[in-house]
C-alpha cells in the first residue's frame, strides 16, 4: 500500500503544502511562546498539569529505571569484589574510630538529657517521613531535578525537605499524586539559607546549575575556610536548622563553592521529611495548623 | 475484506510509529543512568528523533506531533512549558526546508548538519530558559550537552534508519 498523497514534485514525503505549513508552523511557535508566558503569569495551573503528566509517566518510569539499577549494582558488587581487602583494612581502622565516637555520643546524649531535664526543655514534635525510589533524573544541563515515586497519596506536600543519609538533596517542588519532583540544591533556581557551622556564619547556597552551588550573601569581610561544613539554618522555615548540606571546597575571586554531600548520581533512595514546617513556601497549611500531626 | 480491514490497521500502526518512538525516547531520556557527572550532559534524545524524521518521512511526524513532544518533554525535565515545543517545532521548520538539500546525502553530511541544528536548538533552550528565569544557567554544561547529543547521534540515527528501512518500507 503505497501513499503518494502527500509526495511533492521531488518525489519526497511532505508534511502538507506551503503556505497551510507556514502557517501551522507559526501558530505552534505562537502557542510555544503564549505557554511560556502562561507559565509565567500563572504558576499554579502549569505546575498541576505538569504533576498530571508526571503522574502518569511515572508509572512506565518506575518500570524502566527498575533494570537500570539493578545492572548498576551487579557492575558495582563486581567492582567492589575486586577491593574486597583494601575496604576491610580501611573499615577495620574506620571501626575502631567510630567506637571511640560513639562513646563520645553516649556521653553527650546522656548529658544532653540531663541538662534538658535541668532547663525544663519542650522538645519539638518527631518529623515524619515517607522514603521513595528516584524514577527519573531529568533537566540535563537545564534544571536539576529528580522525580520520586510518592506523592500526595503518601501526605506529601510542596516545600518539605528530601534527604538522604548523607545529607539535604532537595526540596519539593511540584506533587502529583504519586509522584514528585525534587528541586535540587544544585538547580539554577535553588536558594537554601544555611550556616557556615563551626563559625555560625549565615549564608545563602545558591545552585547555579553547576555540580558546586555556590555561598551567596556572606556577610562582608568573612573568609570562609575550606573544608568548613555547611548546615540549614533554618531561616525563612522552609526546612529546620542542622540539615548538613556540605563543605567549602576552595574559594576564588570571592566565589565560595560548596562541595554538597549528596550526589545527584548517587541518589537512589531519598526520604522526604515533613518536619511540619511550611515557611515562606506555602503559608496557608502553615497557618491552619496541619502538617505536624503526623 | 477481513485482510483489508486488518491492513489498514497495520498501515495505521506503522504509520504512528515515528511519533510513538519520539515518545519513548522523551521518556528514556529522563532514566536515572546513576553514572557519576552524566545527568547533567544527557543527550537529548527526541531533539535526535525530530531530526532524523523530519528530514526523512516528515509526512509521519508533522509540526503538530513535534510540538506535543516537546510539551511532554518540558513537563517532565522541568523546564518552563513551551521552551522544547518552541525549539522542536523550530528545528522542524528549519530541518524540512532543507530536505531537498538532505536528499541522498552521506551519513557524514547528516551528521554535520544535525551538529549545526543541535547547536542552534542548544543555544535556544539556553536563551529560553535564561529569559523565563532570568537567570543564567552554566554555558559550560550547556556545551557538554550539546557535545554528547552530537557524539549520541550515530548510535540512534541508526537505529532509526533501520526502523524505516523495515518497519515503514512499505509506508
Amino acid at each position: 500500500m503505497k501513499n503518494n498523497k502527500h509526495k511533492s514534485i521531488h518525489g519526497l514525503p511532505q508534511a502538507g503544502t506551503g503556505a497551510a505549513n507556514r502557517f501551522a508552523y507559526v501558530g505552534l511557535l505562537m502557542a510555544a511562546f503564549a505557554l511560556m508566558l502562561l507559565g509565567k503569569a500563572d504558576v499554579v495551573v502549569m505546575e498541576r498539569v505538569r504533576a498530571g503528566v508526571i503522574d502518569s509517566v511515572s508509572p512506565v518510569l518506575e518500570v524502566i529505571s527498575r533494570p537500570v539499577a539493578s545492572f548498576e549494582s551487579v557492575v558495582k558488587d563486581l567492582t567492589a569484589l575486586g577491593q574486597l581487602r583494601a575496604v576491610n583494612l580501611q573499615l577495620k581502622t574506620d571501626n575502631q574510630n567510630l567506637l571511640e565516637w560513639q562513646s563520645a555520643a553516649r556521653k553527650l546524649a546522656a548529658e544532653n538529657t540531663q541538662l534538658k531535664t535541668l532547663l525544663n526543655f519542650a522538645p519539638g514534635a518527631e518529623p515524619g517521613f515517607v522514603s521513595g525510589r528516584v524514577i527519573a533524573d531529568t533537566g540535563g544541563a537545564f534544571v536539576h531535578s529528580i522525580l520520586v515515586n510518592a506523592g500526595r497519596r503518601e501526605g506529601i506536600t510542596k516545600g518539605q525537605a528530601v534527604v538522604t543519609g548523607e545529607g539535604l538533596v532537595g526540596r519539593v517542588h511540584g506533587v502529583g499524586s504519586r509522584s514528585v519532583r525534587v528541586l535540587l540544591i544544585t538547580d539554577l533556581n535553588s536558594r537554601i539559607p544555611v550556616v557556615i557551622e563551626a563559625t555560625r556564619t549565615r549564608a545563602v547556597l545558591a545552585g547555579d546549575n553547576t555540580e558546586h552551588p555556590r555561598l551567596i550573601h556572606l556577610p562582608p569581610g568573612v573568609v570562609p575556610n575550606p573544608g568548613d561544613r555547611i548546615v540549614t539554618s533554618g531561616h525563612g522555615g522552609a526546612f529546620p536548622p542542622g540539615i548538613p548540606v556540605g563543605v567549602i571546597s576552595r574559594s576564588a575571586d570571592g566565589i565560595v563553592p560548596v562541595k554538597t554531600y549528596v550526589h545527584r548520581d548517587r541518589l537512589e533512595y531519598v526520604r522526604i521529611v515533613n518536619y511540619g514546617l511550611q515557611g515562606i513556601l506555602d503559608a496557608a497549611p502553615a497557618a491552619k495548623g496541619d502538617g505536624v500531626s503526623r | 475484506m477481513r485482510s483489508l480491514f486488518w491492513q489498514r490497521v497495520d498501515f495505521i500502526a506503522r504509520s504512528l510509529t515515528p511519533f510513538l518512538l519520539t515518545l519513548v525516547l522523551v521518556v528514556l531520556g529522563q532514566v536515572p543512568l546513576h553514572i557519576p557527572g552524566f545527568a547533567e550532559v544527557a543527550p537529548i534524545l527526541p531533539l535526535m528523533a525530530v531530526y532524523h524524521w523530519a528530514i526523512y518521512r516528515p509526512d509521519l511526524l508533522p509540526a503538530v506531533g513535534v510540538f506535543f513532544a516537546g510539551l511532554i518533554q518540558d513537563a517532565l525535565s522541568g523546564m518552563p512549558f513551551g521552551v522544547n515545543a518552541a525549539v522542536f517545532v523550530a528545528v522542524h521548520m528549519i530541518v524540512v526546508s532543507q530536505q531537498i538539500f538532505f536528499q541522498g546525502k552521506s551519513f557524514l553530511i547528516i551528521w554535520l548538519g544535525f551538529c549545526m541544528v543541535a547547536a542552534g536548538a542548544v543555544a535556544m533552550i539556553w536563551i529560553l530558559n535564561a529569559l523565563f528565569f532570568a537567570a543564567m544557567a552554566s554555558v559550560e554544561a550547556a556545551f557538554f550537552q550539546y557535545m554528547v547529543t552530537v557524539g549520541f547521534f550515530p548510535v540512534l540515527a541508526l537505529i532509526l534508519v533501520r526502523w524505516q528501512r523495515t518497519v515503514l518500507a512499505q509506508i
